[in-house]
């Protein structure tokens, strides 16, 4: 991939547990084709397969009459990853998940997906569709280059 | 689409001496994976089981549902007095455990010897 347009791929997912892993095999083909680093690409695939599982449950919530869209759009430097789906959007920020309260049954142990994303990607968007519905996540992951071997 | 999860218990004695007790785990780790997860800990009994190894050579893909399974049998080992240690993640899911603060309670390593080696 030398062209310094971008390049789009999208993939359209039904709403069932599992189909997540389509949307994180591909961006990792793509990422790969890029020249992303292998630890990079892992870090992507955690944070794409989290966003489809939000969109699939919490968006669409397990509804299979809609789907889930994925767009990747691969620039010179970055790849941008849009997840979207039918649902409202979430309204607040994600909190670091506090271990000491999950251990003690004061916190769901679940609820560890927007944080992971957060973390792991260089942004991370949630948009509120308008009318509560076509809400999406945008994630971007920049390419860093190897340190150059002098 | 999801793979399933399998559960295989085995016990071990570690090089200090001490009886422990192997989850290997197999597949997907995921929503799915309660009954191979949570379900082959509570198998497990509290008297006599008091320290377990969870391996996760063979998974590929454990997403955040999965993780809360993990903390789910961590919680409930911690309850029983019993002590939990994790080997076999790969380099990225060790800093995933990491990042939701799991090596607070449970010690992350590379494979089964080094994970017995440190009991």
């Amino acid at each position: 991939m030398t062209s310094t347009r971008s390049t789009t791929v999208e993939v359209r997912l039904p709403s069932r547990m599992g189909f997540e892993k389509v949307a994180m095999q591909t961006a990792a083909s793509v990422a790969k084709l890029m020249g992303f680093r292998e630890e990079r690409i892992e870090d992507l695939k955690t944070a794409v397969a989290e966003a489809c599982i939000n969109a699939i449950e919490h968006g669409n919530r397990l509804n299979e009459r809609l789907s889930v869209g994925v767009v990747l759009s691969a620039g010179t430097d970055e790849l941008e990853v849009k997840v979207m789906d039918d649902g409202k959007g979430i309204q607040k920020t994600p909190e670091k998940p506090d271990i000491d309260r999950k251990m003690h049954g004061e916190e769901d142990p679940r609820g560890m997906g927007m944080f992971l994303i957060q973390a792991l990607v260089d942004e991370a968007e949630w948009v509120a569709g308008i009318n509560g519905k076509a809400s999406y996540v945008r994630l971007v992951v920049r390419l860093d280059k190897e340190p150059e071997t002098v | 689409m999801q793979t399933d999860t399998k559960s295989k218990i085995e016990q071990l004695t570690s090089p200090s001496g001490k009886s422990v007790t192997v989850l290997r785990f197999e597949g997907d780790i995921s929503s799915t994976s309660k009954d191979a997860v949570v379900g082959a800990y509570q198998g497990l009994s509290k008297e006599t089981v008091k320290t377990i190894l969870l391996d996760f050579t063979k998974v590929e893909y454990i997403n955040s549902s999965g993780i809360a399974l993990v903390i789910q049998v961590m919680m409930e080992a911690a309850n029983g007095g019993q002590k939990v240690s994790v080997f076999g993640l790969s380099a990225h899911f060790q800093k995933v455990f990491t990042m939701v603060g799991i090596t607070k309670y449970a010690t992350l390593s590379a494979d089964q010897a080094t994970a017995l080696a440190a009991l």
